[in-house]
């Protein structure tokens, strides 16, 4: 039995988390509707602006004709094997930093200076080097990869040296501190990488494809801003969000079944 | 035969500021089934001494050696209980209670048995499926020492079991272990900063002291009571208060150095 005074307090609570979910969708509602009677009224240049009423009839002839869909699903994947790639990239080099404190005192500088460097700067290397399909995901990679080896590996150090004692008294190898401490203690560290990864590698896909491509999201934009169609730019960049807003659901799925199973508080 | 020796042994702790002589010719003996305890001021090295004598360290000088041969490295045969429980947060109790077994490769069906046999004697059987942060700090001593005991060692190595402990449980405790490692045989070294455990439990207690630390006095704990007496009974002996006093006088020469 809760206490009356508890249940006050619970009742509060959830009227505030619903205010607050109901103004959420009032400002998108308010922006839509002002964007909408702006264009309507010639405050704005509907040429240059477009306005929400025109996209829902321009979303739906890119959508019925197929070729969004099959642009956003090109985009997504683009970007889904991007972050696979990087994740198991950076942090096969995070291991091999941990395993060989010569190769990070080494390489750290390199680092260093890998990450501070524009990657888009590369995205012509990467399109001679890989052809206009596979340079997207050079791109991609290459704006994530280094973000992943220096947050996962600032992960490793936060573990307490004293667990690897307790390994190293049982005479465990570095494989099993790997196996047994290193990683499954790290699976927080893992999650907010791949948090950040999903932004990270959707900007690559997206440059990657400004660059080079033939096809998805950003093929979309480019293409759309040339034959100057406001209208095909904008529902692109709807489809984007759109996107992000899948991928960080993914992603949140699989933070919650991973706290589950490895026990993790908060 | 002594099952633990160490001869000269020194060590020293170098790092890029400055080097720390942490040991200096310690000279030990050690027999098979016996307890020691080992006393002394914070900072002396009894905790360096418990790693050389698992073998995760190398003396800089000298030699230790288990059952006659040198330590090169660690051996199932010790069994070493850390200062901290470090339970891992992401397995279960009953697969904390494991990591040693997986580690060196034992049999996982026995050794689970045996892991939980001991959690319920300890009582805390109940608890084999919750994670460790559910545990008090008592219970996740108590599991800590069960981890070492799963992986069948002879020698056991306690580093403070108790020290996170509130003062009746640790009374309690510190009786079980104790008939434990004897109804089981097993060698058992104790470091505590407790007097009164390390006289009650111990066959033998060692002062170290201050840094670079050598075992300064070794005290036999004999009582005219007769031998073989529980903790409990210990306390309760006549010379008790006598050993008392000698180890407690002589840490304070250490602390407080008499110029
Ligand atoms: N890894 C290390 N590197 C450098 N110096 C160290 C290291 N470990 C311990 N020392 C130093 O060696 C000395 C002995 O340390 P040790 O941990 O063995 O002491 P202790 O007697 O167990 O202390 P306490 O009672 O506080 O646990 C200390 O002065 C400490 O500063
Ligand atoms: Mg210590």
């Amino acid at each position: 039995m809760s206490s009356p005074l508890y249940d006050d307090y619970l009742r509060i609570q959830k009227r505030r988390l619903r205010i607050v979910s109901l103004t959420r969708l009032s400002v998108l509602i308010l922006f839509l509707a002002l964007w909408e009677l702006a264009a309507e009224w010639r405050w704005i240049d509907p040429m240059l602006t477009s306005k929400p009423s025109q996209l829902w009839t321009s979303f739906r002839e890119l959508a019925f004709e197929g070729s969004l869909f099959k642009h956003t699903w090109i985009s997504g994947l683009e970007t889904l094997v991007g972050i696979v790639i990087s994740m198991l990239l950076g942090t096969a080099i995070a291991v091999l930093f941990w395993w060989s404190t010569f190769a990070s005192k080494v390489l750290e500088p390199y680092i260093v200076v890998l990450n501070a460097l524009p990657k888009v700067a590369l995205g012509p290397i990467f399109y001679i080097w890989l052809g206009d399909r596979y340079s997207i995901y050079g791109m991609a990679v290459a704006i994530s990869v280094i973000v992943t080896i220096i947050m996962v590996e600032s992960g490793f150090r936060e573990i307490s040296k004293t667990k690897l004692k307790l390994m190293g008294s049982f005479g465990a190898t570095r494989f099993q501190m790997l196996r047994m401490v290193l990683l499954p203690a790290s699976v927080p560290h893992f999650i907010a990488t791949l948090k950040v990864n999903v932004g990270l590698t959707l900007v690559g896909v997206v440059m990657g494809e400004f660059l080079s491509s033939k096809a998805g999201l950003g093929y979309l934009i480019i293409y759309g801003g040339q034959v100057f169609q406001m209208n095909l730019v904008m529902v692109s960049i709807m489809m984007l969000a759109l996107l992000s807003v899948i991928l960080y659901g993914i992603v949140n799925l699989l933070a919650r079944y991973a706290r589950k199973k490895y026990n993790h508080e908060s | 035969m002594a099952q633990i020796e160490l001869k000269d042994v020194g060590l020293s702790y170098f790092t890029l500021k400055q080097e720390t002589e942490a040991l200096r010719d310690i000279n030990l003996s050690i027999k098979h089934g016996e307890f020691i305890s080992i006393v002394g001021p914070s900072g002396c090295g009894k905790s360096t001494l418990l790693s050389l004598v698992s073998g995760m360290l190398k003396p800089t000088k000298g030699k230790v050696l288990i059952d006659g041969q040198e330590v090169s490295g660690t051996s199932p045969k010790v069994g070493y209980m850390l200062q901290h429980d470090h339970l891992f947060e992401w397995r279960d109790v009953l697969n904390n209670l494991l990591v040693g077994a997986e580690i060196r490769r034992m049999d996982r069906g026995k050794a689970k048995q045996k892991a939980l046999e001991l959690l319920e004697r300890y009582g805390l059987g109940e608890f084999a499926r919750h994670g460790p942060s559910q545990l008090s700090g008592g219970m996740r001593q108590r599991v800590a020492l069960i981890r070492t005991l799963v992986a069948e060692p002879d020698i056991l190595l306690l580093d403070e079991p108790f020290s996170a402990l509130d003062y009746q449980t640790r009374l309690t405790l510190s009786e079980e272990v104790f008939h434990i490692i004897k109804d089981q045989g097993k060698t058992a070294v104790l470091v505590t900063h407790d007097l009164s455990e390390a006289i009650s439990m111990a066959d033998r207690v060692m002062v170290m002291s201050k840094r670079p630390s050598t075992i300064s006095t070794v005290h036999t704990i004999l009582f005219e009571e007769g031998d073989n007496l529980s903790p409990w009974k210990k306390r309760e002996a006549g010379r008790y208060n006598h050993f008392f006093n000698a180890i407690w006088k002589e840490l304070e020469e250490h602390v407080i150095p008499t110029v």
